[in-house]
């Protein structure tokens, strides 16, 4: 719509008109973080799970959480963050024309994004993969099923070029109706616009719960995309990819050592060197992310570990109910792996 | 109000056009508001180069990829709509074609039915019938005053919701026409002989301008018009037939076979498919326009003195001829301006199909291709460039007819 327009070109303005000089004075951006004493972070427009306001207007969700716990581990403070709900198309002009600290919006790590976007992604929040939401009177059991099928897409996202790939390699055709918003997407495919709707799979059971008749619509069970969904921030900025990256790491580690929200407290007595660096008891690992030594010990008492995070906005702690999956920690069979924090 | 502000009576002395206004000369400017106009274009000139300069420098600092490499990459994506053939492994740079086609597509549509419907909303607010203006003003009021955008959706979701949704359950015309949520599929006519059609073409055109000609060498030989509108028909009709007939007695086989359109697994199939997404931002953008072009025309009638209209009147002639003979050829000239405007704003509006799933200029170009390359800057500099340049075209156009009808007075 026009307002997106006007965002991408002001967005292109802003990098016009930001001298490259201020640039380099201020590469880093934790130290603009700091001295603005609030942290940015570009989230989604409002995805169940991710990143949704409640009715107190208090933004809920495993991205927005994320968010939080960078604030108090830079900041010390959990509150000092602003919320920028960035759509799907806007994110990448956003990071570029530093409007926004960082990324935190279910976006797809891929290597044109890492590239030619100018970002880094370093942490993997949820690992996640396209799937196709159909109506259950349609009979379909399969995505091999939907040759000559009309499919609601959101511009912007990787599904576009997910669902083009993987009907190409199965020698399938379909009908693509693509919208801005995936509000406008879904509303689409509700109103019987299309016969599937495609996206993440996690965002699919998120926007089936909004749906006027959730138990109408199944998930076909084929996963046809990997989507390792990403933080991401600008890139040449090696500090601050680093914390961002080992916020996660130190989520994942205090999950792996039974350290959670309530009890992280009675940690700071333990005998576990890891747990020690990890709370910054001993050694110096707060120093040379360039942050306080407290600062893994304040996200985790601002948010809990990646565990609680998930169960709260994804898990069997929340409406979703999708199982941990490949998001399981290392120890679990999973893919959340975190290494060696010393 | 004239006598108050003696400098509004010399300007625009009664009866005077816009000729003589622009024929008066402007006093030379001297050497200071030379070198400040000068100095104003340099400053501006260096604003701009600067800022270029900045964010090409800021930009590879940041590792972006820039410079207009990517249009020739693999695009990898689909698109719904298409006037040239377009599949995922085309390129960006004819992604970038669709989409300028299909903006083009819409607009040249619209602007003449809103112009059409424009024009009768505007003359009906004129009209001495209570209840015909009445309706014309309703009609003004609701459109002008909601937004355009609310108008999109609404027609989308109403067009939408009153279609069948199933395939099956299709309204259609024998097994030829089907219309459901998916859209209307027509009959495809497909040309066997692309160059004999559009030799018809080129003689129907041909014959059209002849009998215009004929028709003015008529009416000043005879006095009488040349009923030329029934010739033209005649012409539209016979000419085309005439060759299908030669065609089929000559080669034996038809010159047009036509794609029909089959009831697919999912939805219609082949044919002719125009899509609800059009149909709605078609729908919305004429009726919103028409609002205004409407307005437009009624100040242009208003502009025409009541004098005109009562001469006409004593003379006896009918009303419709009153208005298209004497009124409206005088009322054009104050429409034709500000109907440019409307024209423009028309082109710019129909960026916001991408609330409704058109694949427009801004939906595929400064969208999916954005994200997907990520070279805002490029991007949003052709998107503003091909409006400018639709944009300063149509106002081109407008101004040479403005001017052929402007100097007509002298």
């Amino acid at each position: 719509m026009k307002a997106r327009i006007y965002s991408a070109a002001l967005a292109a303005l802003a990098m016009a008109i930001t001298p490259s000089w201020v640039n380099a004075q201020e590469s880093s951006t934790l130290a603009k973080v700091k001295a603005r004493g609030e942290l940015i972070c570009g989230v989604g427009t409002g995805l169940a799970g991710f990143a949704l306001p409640d009715s107190d207007g208090n933004w809920q969700g495993l991205d927005t959480d994320y968010c939080r716990a960078l604030a108090a581990a830079a900041i010390g403070d959990a509150k000092k963050v602003k919320f920028v709900p960035l759509t799907a198309k806007d994110r990448f002009a956003a990071i570029q024309a530093g409007q926004v600290d960082v990324l935190a919006r279910t976006t797809t790590w891929t290597l044109s994004r890492d590239t030619a976007n100018g970002l880094d992604f370093r942490a993997v929040d949820f690992y996640d993969g396209q799937g196709f939401l159909v109506r259950a009177d349609s009979g379909l059991k399969s995505a091999a099923e939907l040759d000559g099928a009309s499919i609601c897409l959101t511009q912007g996202s990787t599904a576009e070029l997910n669902t083009s790939d993987y009907f190409r390699a199965k020698g399938m055709k379909y009908k693509p109706v693509t919208f801005a918003t995936s509000s406008e997407t879904v509303k689409a495919y509700e109103s019987g616009r299309c016969d599937s709707y495609s996206n993440d799979s996690s965002a699919l059971y998120g926007e089936r719960r909004r749906m006027a008749e959730p138990d109408k619509h199944v998930v076909l069970p084929e996963i046809v995309s990997r989507e390792p969904l990403a933080i991401g921030v600008l890139q040449g900025d090696s500090q601050w990819s680093d914390l961002t990256a080992w916020l996660h790491f130190a989520l994942l580690i205090a999950e792996d050592n039974g350290i959670t929200r309530d009890n992280v407290d009675t940690y700071l007595t333990s005998e576990n060197p890891e747990v020690r660096r990890l709370l910054g008891v001993e050694g110096n690992v707060g120093e040379l992310l360039g942050v306080n030594k407290d600062w893994a010990l304040r996200a985790i008492r601002a948010v809990g570990n990646y565990g609680e995070m998930y169960d709260r906005n994804l898990g069997s702690g929340s409406p979703l109910k999708i199982p941990r999956g490949l998001n399981a920690l290392w120890s679990k069979g999973g893919l959340q792996y975190a290494p060696p924090l010393r | 109000m004239t006598e108050a502000d003696p400098s509004i009576g010399r300007r625009w002395p009664k009866g005077v056009g816009r000729t003589r206004l622009r024929s008066r000369q402007t006093p030379p400017a001297t050497a200071m508001e030379i070198l400040w106009q000068a100095i104003l274009l340099i400053a501006i000139a260096g604003l701009v180069g600067g800022a270029l300069w900045n964010a090409s420098g800021s930009l590879a600092e940041q590792g972006v990829a820039s410079g207009f490499g990517f249009l020739g990459h693999t695009a990898g994506f689909d698109v719904s709509q298409s006037l040239i053939p377009f599949s995922a492994v085309s390129t960006y740079g004819r992604a970038f074609l669709v989409g300028l086609l299909n903006t083009v597509e819409v607009t040249v549509i619209a602007i003449p039915l809103a112009t059409i419907l424009g024009f009768i909303i505007g003359i009906s607010r004129r009209s001495p019938n209570w209840l015909l203006n009445r309706v014309a003003a309703a009609y003004v009021e609701v459109f002008r005053n909601t937004p355009l955008l609310l108008q999109l959706l609404f027609w989308y979701n109403a067009v939408l919701a009153a279609l069948p949704a199933k395939a099956l359950e299709s309204l259609h015309l024998g097994s030829v026409i089907y219309l459901n949520r998916r859209g209307l599929a027509l009959p495809q006519p497909v040309f066997q002989d692309i160059g004999g059609a559009w030799l018809v073409v080129a003689a129907i055109a041909a014959l059209f301008f002849l009998t215009a000609r004929l028709a003015l060498l008529w009416r000043a030989r005879t006095g009488p018009g040349f009923p030329h509108r029934s010739t033209n028909l005649l012409i539209l009709f016979s000419l085309p037939l005439a060759f299908c007939l030669a065609v089929y007695l000559t080669t034996g086989h038809s010159p047009i076979l036509f794609n029909i359109p089959v009831m697919g697994r999912f939805s219609v199939d082949g044919g002719w498919q125009l899509l609800p997404e059009l149909v709605a931002l078609l729908i919305g953008l004429i009726f919103y326009t028409a609002s205004s072009i409407a307005e437009v025309v009624r100040s242009g009638l208003a502009a025409v003195p009541m004098g005109q209209y009562e001469a006409a009147l004593s003379l006896h002639l009918p009303p419709g001829k009153i208005t298209r003979k004497v009124i409206l050829p005088q009322a054009i000239r104050v429409i034709i301006p500000p109907l440019t405007n409307q024209y423009l704003n028309l082109l710019k509006n129909s960026s916001l199909a991408v609330a409704i799933g058109y694949p427009d200029l801004v939906q595929i170009f400064a969208g999916t291709v954005l994200n997907q390359t990520g070279q805002a800057v490029e991007i949003v500099f052709m998107t503003m460039a091909v409006y400018l340049t639709i944009s300063l075209l149509t106002a081109l156009g407008m101004n040479v007819y403005n001017r052929r009808i402007a100097t007509v007075e002298n």
